[in-house]
């Protein structure tokens, strides 16, 4: 089936099988792989990609159900050679070892700051409870929403994407 | 408890990460990752029995299908000699099988195909017949006379005994029993789990016919081992073996031994010419790689009226699964567990261990154990609330009673383990100051008298663990891991501008090496962080070196980084005194350059030496110029990290909920690198007790089904189990470690597991509850608080 998915601002037209995966997709269709692949059963979160702005396990969606559709992966978080505050603050309060979970766990802080930008710790723990971290022990991951939501320049989360094609 | 502190350009402290920059952006690369051309994809089937002979195996239609390359038997492989391997402790395991399968999951068949789709199709048309047998999966039947023999393709073998093993001074202790005023039995299980990082293991091998050098991209945590091992089991030569060990998504000892899956990229790849990718999926990781625990204990303490503990021993049914598999230093065959006298101060202790077969997956070794130090501690910190209980005294003025003194360091326990260096009481009173321990207790008693008024307020446990940890394997004269030394070496280059690339054997799973290793050279040369490179993950690029896991790499790589930068630092040594025109004996490092002893404005900066060293500057006779080194190093003892750790929980009674509403640890890891990457571990490791002790375990059927197998039977722990860490800290530098150093990686895995079932208890005391085992579920501590003990390893009948 030829599909159309608009991924991080570009219109990407395929043909895919019905049954390949989204998360497949993304990452040995368009070689995105910085959406990763951690479970068979969505417990993990490990795939998580924005889905029209909402967070979106892409293990449990078959990638001619996003023909039409907004992705955003990890790869799009940054913007014109500026890291997002989320990126930065996982970086600055330790919010990762060894990074797997981390493109999705981004991803849905993103998701969260932009609905609710001062996000309580138990928010944070609560956006973030489908998806595990097996190093963190989380804490470092809330002290990293935290750290964004706390120095998020305005407006920076409602940016508007520009579509090209490819 | 984190503050804010400064980031360091040079040396210790909270520099932030280097490795982050890819992470943030997605650009790590991880085995799944790795894209070759012309690559192909594998798919191994499995057995869906626990015990079974295999009649025959039909792949005719599989074969035809199209998109598939090749479809290997343990019939093809038993023709390459490869159907079966070495095992890290000395045994064989089926890379597949041949006579009969020996746990549900085991490898039987593998398929090569042109996508991963294609493969798994594939796998559907292979027509396996199995004879079923009867299954062994408890450890207390497997040596039952009449119980299906598991290893009947070793000669003679008609038991599942695989070893006994023991360790300290058996008559001495039995006499301390024997006149002890008081003496508690309990037995408790540590139950099989697993370490399941969120990368599942895959590889992708590349045989080059034409070079014919092997190149096998994999998740390991051990590339030298793994090339050894390899140049050993198929007869390649080593040299044309290269193991490149990208980003790891997590490893925690699931990544050390060798699986079959790995051998079978490889063989993929020699029988079709092209590269093979196989990645398993998480059912397959979670039932056939390397499992944790399943120690089956019988503890006895012994100790006087007034709480001086005099001696402990226990018993061991060790279940090792269906192929001895352990990945441990191979004299060692119940790994450290012989380290289970703890942190205390006893007269004698001794152990007995029983390994034996059952038809459930190989390992045991794995999951931030310290080589079964998780058990050690474990049986040892529930023991003394078991004493304490009996005694009706405090669990921590037990402790405190009887931890070892600081005066007794260096300290020889009575199963021969030589204790570095600790200040025990300090750390464990920083730990109650910040718990605000007598508060605890007295609203805990509050909450009680609450309750007997028909309050329904939950009931409140405080829970106290103390733990030793012995780590950074090891000593070569005492560790060998199939005869290969745990030495590791390092090498450091510094470029003409002082600039500096440092290789190293071990392999970061997520530890930060990249960044703490700069930090030991940066600290021994004056060097900004940021201007050293670290290598590692590449045998072609790297030393040899035994790899990461049981925290060894702070301990042996760590000590190897600092000896090999001061050895750098001696050579530049050498090249300023004929800068200076003065005697090497008359200069003195000034923490980034050597200076003529008390003239400050005669001084060379490292780099300004690293320049000179590659210049036409005469050198002394017999220096040849340069500054770079290497190093290997044997560590002289293990370091012993220590900590206390305090857990607060409120419980359910009326539906066995238990949650952890506080968790105060206090760690001394000696010197810290990098304060904010140890606190990572720490919190990382604090989840994988609150995991242990309330949600995971693999437990099986009589039939042998794994009941485990994904992630919605084997539960994880999320955010909203963990509580926010509070973390304390002492310091006690290791005397032996060239920067003070000890191991932390494993630290909080292995000593909160018991704090949390122990607070547990203690909320449960008022039920006359003793004991549990683990995972302290609802409906196990439901079933304990009606009198009912349920065994948690088997299916709930």
């Amino acid at each position: 089936m030829e599909i159309t998915v608009t991924v991080n601002g570009t219109a990407y037209t395929r043909d895919v099988e019905p049954r390949l995966l989204l998360v497949h997709f993304l990452r040995q269709t368009l070689g995105l792989t910085g959406t990763h692949w951690g479970c068979d059963t969505s417990n993990c979160g490990t795939c998580v990609v924005l889905f029209d702005g909402r967070p979106l396990k892409s293990c449990t969606m078959f990638a001619v159900m996003a023909d039409g559709h907004e992705i955003r992966t990890v790869e799009g978080l940054e913007r014109d050679g500026e890291l997002d505050v989320v990126q930065r603050g996982f970086m600055e309060c330790h919010g990762l070892q060894c990074g797997f979970c981390t493109p999705g766990m981004m991803l849905t802080a993103r998701a969260l700051l932009d609905r609710n930008p001062d996000p309580s710790e138990a928010e944070i723990r609560e956006a973030i409870s489908g998806q595990l971290c097996r190093c963190t022990g989380y804490e470092n991951i809330v002290r990293s929403v935290r750290w964004a939501a706390t120095h998020a320049a305005p407006q920076q989360h409602a940016a508007q994407e520009e579509v090209t094609t490819s | 408890m984190t503050v804010t502190h400064e980031r360091p350009a040079v040396g210790f402290g909270p520099a932030l990460r280097k490795e982050d920059a890819r992470f943030v952006r997605g650009r790590g690369t991880y085995v799944d990752d790795v894209t070759l051309p012309g690559m192909l994809h594998g798919a191994v089937l499995r057995s869906p029995h626990a015990h079974a002979r295999i009649v025959s195996i039909d792949t005719s239609q599989a074969e035809a299908h199209p998109g598939v390359r090749a479809v290997i038997t343990g019939q093809t492989l038993a023709g390459l000699n490869l159907a079966w391997m070495p095992t890290l402790s000395y045994d064989t395991q089926a890379v597949l099988a041949t006579d009969k399968v020996r746990f549900q999951g085991q490898e039987v068949a593998f398929v090569v195909a042109d996508d991963h789709y294609t493969a798994r199709d594939a796998l559907e048309l292979i027509d396996v017949e199995y004879e079923p047998l009867p299954a062994v999966v408890d450890a207390r039947r497997a040596l039952e006379p009449g119980a299906p023999v598991i290893r009947d393709d070793k000669d003679g073998k008609t038991d599942n005994h695989i070893f006994d093993w023991e360790a300290g001074d058996k008559a001495a202790t039995d006499e301390v029993f024997a006149s002890a005023e008081v003496v508690v039995t309990e037995d408790i299980l540590y139950p099989r789990v697993h370490p399941s990082p969120l990368e599942t293991c895959g590889a992708v091998a590349h045989m080059d016919k034409v070079t014919g050098k092997l190149t096998v991209w994999t998740t390991t945590q051990a590339p030298h081992a793994h090339r050894t091992v390899y140049a050993l089991v198929a007869g390649l030569p080593e040299h044309k073996i290269r193991i490149i060990s990208p980003d790891i998504g997590g490893g925690f000892g699931g990544k050390v031994g060798i699986y079959p899956g790995y051998v079978l990229a490889i063989v993929g790849s020699i029988v079709t010419g092209k590269p093979v990718k196989w990645v398993e999926d998480r059912s397959e990781h979670l039932m056939s790689t390397a499992f944790a625990r399943d120690y089956h204990m019988r503890g006895q303490i012994a100790a006087t009226r007034d709480g001086k503990i005099l001696g402990l021993r226990v018993e061991v049914l060790a279940d090792h699964g269906a192929f001895n598999a352990t990945a441990q230093p191979s004299k060692f065959p119940s790994g450290f567990f012989h380290v289970f006298t703890g942190s205390y101060d006893l007269q004698a202790a001794h152990c007995k261990v029983t390994g034996v077969y059952t038809n459930k997956a190989p390992g045991g070794v794995a999951y931030a154990c310290s080589f079964r130090i998780t058990e050690a501690v474990y049986l040892v910190e529930r023991m003394v609330d078991v004493l304490a209980r009996e005694l009706e005294m405090d669990p921590a003025q037990l402790r405190m009673k009887n931890l070892l003194r600081p005066e007794q360091f260096p300290y020889t326990t009575p199963t021969g383990w030589e204790y570095d260096s600790g200040d025990y009481p300090r750390t464990l009173r920083t730990a109650m100051e910040l718990a605000g321990y007598e508060q605890l207790r007295a609203e805990q008693a509050e909450r009680l008298r609450r309750r007997h008024q028909g309050e329904k307020v939950p009931l409140m446990g405080i829970g106290v663990s103390f733990f030793t940890e012995a780590v950074g394997a090891g000593p070569r004269k005492h560790m060998d891991i199939l005869g290969l030394g745990m030495a590791d070496g390092a090498e450091l280059r510094i470029h003409p501008t002082g600039k500096a690339v440092l290789r190293i054997s071990v392999q970061t799973q997520g530890q930060g090496h990249e960044t703490t290793f700069a930090q030991i050279v940066s600290n021994e040369l004056g060097l900004p962080t940021e201007d050293v490179e670290v290598v590692h993950g590449d045998t072609d690029q790297t030393p040899f070196g035994l790899g990461t896991y049981g925290s060894r790499s702070t301990p042996v790589s760590g000590a190897a980084a600092a000896v090999v930068a001061r050895k750098v630092r001696e050579r530049a040594r050498i090249v300023a005194s004929a800068m200076l025109e003065v005697s090497p004996d008359d200069l003195e490092w000034q923490g980034d350059r050597w200076q003529v002893r008390g003239d400050p404005e005669k001084a060379k900066t490292i780099q300004e030496i690293a320049l000179a060293a590659h210049s036409n500057l005469e050198l002394p006779e017999g220096v040849e110029g340069h500054l770079d080194a290497t190093a290997v190093y044997n560590p002289p003892n293990l370091t012993y990290p220590f900590g206390a750790y305090i857990c607060v929980v409120d419980v359910d009674p009326d539906t066995g909920q238990v949650k952890v509403r506080r968790f105060i640890a206090v760690d001394d890891c000696g010197v810290r690198i990098n304060p904010m990457i140890v606190e990572g571990q720490i919190h990382g490791g604090l989840a994988d007790g609150v995991g242990m002790a309330l949600m995971q375990v693999m437990a099986f059927d009589a039939d042998g089904n794994h009941l485990g197998a994904s992630l919605m039977d084997y539960l994880l722990p999320t955010a909203m189990e963990c509580p926010s860490w509070e973390l304390g800290e002492t310091v006690t530098p290791s005397p032996h470690h060239p920067i003070g150093a000890k191991g932390v990686g494993e630290s909080a895995t292995v000593g909160s597991p018991a704090a949390i079932v122990n607070a547990v208890m203690d909320a449960l005391k008022p039920y006359g509850v003793r004991h549990a085992d683990m995972p302290l579920t609802p409906a196990v501590v439901w079933s304990a608080i009606q009198g009912r003990r349920i065994r948690t390893d088997l299916a709930i009948t």
